[in-house]
């Protein structure tokens, strides 16, 4: 079973420049994929391609269910949080619900499950800017789980965040997998994140983005601190290595 | 005590910084007002040249009630001025931000009216229309343009990201503008609503001025030309000393509606510790 499949997908801006080209992927619901890659290799393209907030110049991108349904059912995380700064937590999370008009009192167990789930259930009426870097991603993390999505996009949502916050998160964010069990694709540029988080790394080419190797990481769930230091780790870190550093010498050269 | 500063001094240190923003102003005030009182008694100038400070406080207590019928008349000019351009302001704004066709339409229009100065256009209203309403259309005409050009600044400033999570959440339009572009808006309009106000003073003044000119009117303005042709100068001062505190007082009533505004989140309001 796939939930969303891009076949041979190319995407050209205006500008000129080829983000994507005859890009190749599946995805098989439940499952955590890490897009690894340089920075201007297209992982971010490929994630909004899938978000559907834009279209592919060629090629198709295929959701199970078809049309404008898929609002809802996508949880989207950017670099930055993202948050409306006039907005407490609680409303911040509760966007999606009630641009749905969803019923307010229903909608109000769901933010604060939401936020429980992401830890910040003690600040449902603080301000972003009262927050620490990491606080705020959990916010926007407990946005996107809030509608209960099937597919959970990130796109480098721990990038900006110091190690120790990272790995805390990291740790959270396979915690939560496990619990939920959605379909996650997960944008990075680090080699260790992608290995300690994913069943499958997907290493790309840059410029312009294509699929470069696919390497399945067989690690039992949940990881831990253990997991960050075996050989296991490190010889899979190591094989992710190789391959980027393949990739990076087969494309177009940065 | 040669180390860290510790919290009471650096308390007490922020609670003299924030007496002194407040007593250096008004020494300044006294001394001032002072030195022109004793320049005007050492040097003998007559009253109608410049009256001292003491003679224009008395003009202001003996004239008061037609000062402040006159001070009534400017001030509800220039209120009914700043909602106009307020609602005018935001509302076009809004206007050309859902629709290009109208921006490209009207806004060079906008920015005609603007830079006219209001001095040249003052005595063209007053022969069109009644002189109360040529009066607030000076005000409403000088006063709009910053509301305008703040707004649409401000509905354009969306963060990128937030726009397209509304977007991936099917938000309709409305809800872009209401949930989304007016919140983000809000702290550039407050500011254009601060220059507003004051603008709008302006602008009532001088239309009660080319208006007084044609024989018409009541305001403070009217008083000020009024009082010069009557070589009445203590007068004169005393409806400026009017017209200076009632700018004041707009400014800082918006300021601080501005701050109860946005206190809660946004950066320019947050009182940053240290």
């Amino acid at each position: 079973m796939i939930s969303v499949a891009l076949r041979d997908v190319s995407k050209s801006f205006p500008s000129g420049v080829t983000a994507l080209d005859h890009f190749d992927l599946e995805l098989h619901p439940g499952e955590f994929v890490s897009l690894l890659g340089p920075s201007g290799c297209g992982k971010s393209t490929a994630l909004r391609l899938i978000a559907g907030l834009m279209a592919p110049t060629r090629g198709t991108v295929t959701w199970p269910s078809r049309g404008a349904a898929h609002h809802g059912e996508i949880g989207f995380v950017f670099q930055e949080p993202t948050l409306m700064p006039w907005g407490t937590v609680a409303a911040n999370v509760q966007l999606p619900l009630s641009l749905r008009h969803a019923d307010a009192t229903d909608a109000g167990v769901r933010v604060a499950a939401a936020l429980k789930q992401v830890g910040l259930d003690g600040f449902p009426h603080a301000y972003p800017r009262e927050l620490s870097g990491g606080m705020k991603m959990r916010a926007s993390i407990a946005r996107a789980l809030v509608t209960e999505p099937a597919l959970l996009l990130m796109d480098e949502p721990f990038a900006a965040l110091d190690e120790i916050t990272r790995f805390k998160l990291n740790d959270d964010l396979i915690a939560l997998w496990c619990a939920v069990k959605r379909t996650v694709v997960f944008v990075t540029h680090s080699v260790f994140e992608s290995v300690y988080l994913s069943e499958r790394v997907v290493v790309m080419t840059p410029r312009p983005g294509r699929v470069f190797a696919e390497l399945r990481i067989d690690a039992p769930y949940p990881r831990d601190q253990q997991f960050r230091t075996s050989a296991e780790y490190a010889s899979l870190c190591r094989q992710v290595s190789e391959a980027l550093a393949d990739a990076s010498s087969r494309g177009g050269g940065a | 005590m040669n180390g860290e500063p510790t919290a009471v001094a650096i308390s007490a240190r922020n609670g003299i910084e924030a007496a002194m923003r407040f007593v250096l102003p008004v020494v300044v005030l006294a001394l001032g007002v002072l030195a022109w009182e004793l320049i005007v008694r050492l040097k003998e100038i007559p009253p109608y040249e410049l009256p001292g400070p003491v003679l224009v406080f008395q003009t202001l207590v003996e004239d008061w009630g037609l000062l402040s019928d006159s001070l009534l008349v400017t001030l509800w000019t220039t209120l009914q001025g700043f909602v106009l351009a307020a609602i005018g302001g935001v509302v076009l704004a809004v206007l050309f931000n859902q629709s290009r066709l109208i921006e490209y339409s009207f806004y060079p229009y906008a920015v005609i009216l603007q830079v006219t100065p209001v001095v040249a256009i003052a005595p063209l209203l007053l022969i069109w229309l009644p002189q109360p309403a040529a009066v607030l259309a000076c005000a409403w005409i000088v006063a709009f343009f910053p509301v305008l050009a703040n707004t649409t600044l401000g509905l354009n400033s969306v963060d990128h990201n937030l726009a397209d999570l509304f977007r991936l959440y099917g938000a309709s339009r409305l809800q872009v503008l209401t949930r989304l572009k007016l919140p983000a808006a809000l702290p550039y309009i407050l500011g254009g609503l601060k220059i507003a106000g004051g603008l709008s003073l302006i602008g009532a003044v001088v239309a009660e001025m080319a208006a007084s000119s044609a024989g018409a009117g009541s305001g403070l303005a009217y008083r000020i030309m009024e009082s010069g042709y009557r070589l009445n100068i203590p007068r004169m001062f005393a409806a400026l000393v009017l017209l200076s505190v009632a700018g004041i007082v707009i400014y800082f009533l918006l300021a601080w509606f501005s701050h109860l505004m946005l206190r809660r989140w946004h950066e320019s309001a947050v009182v940053r510790e240290g």
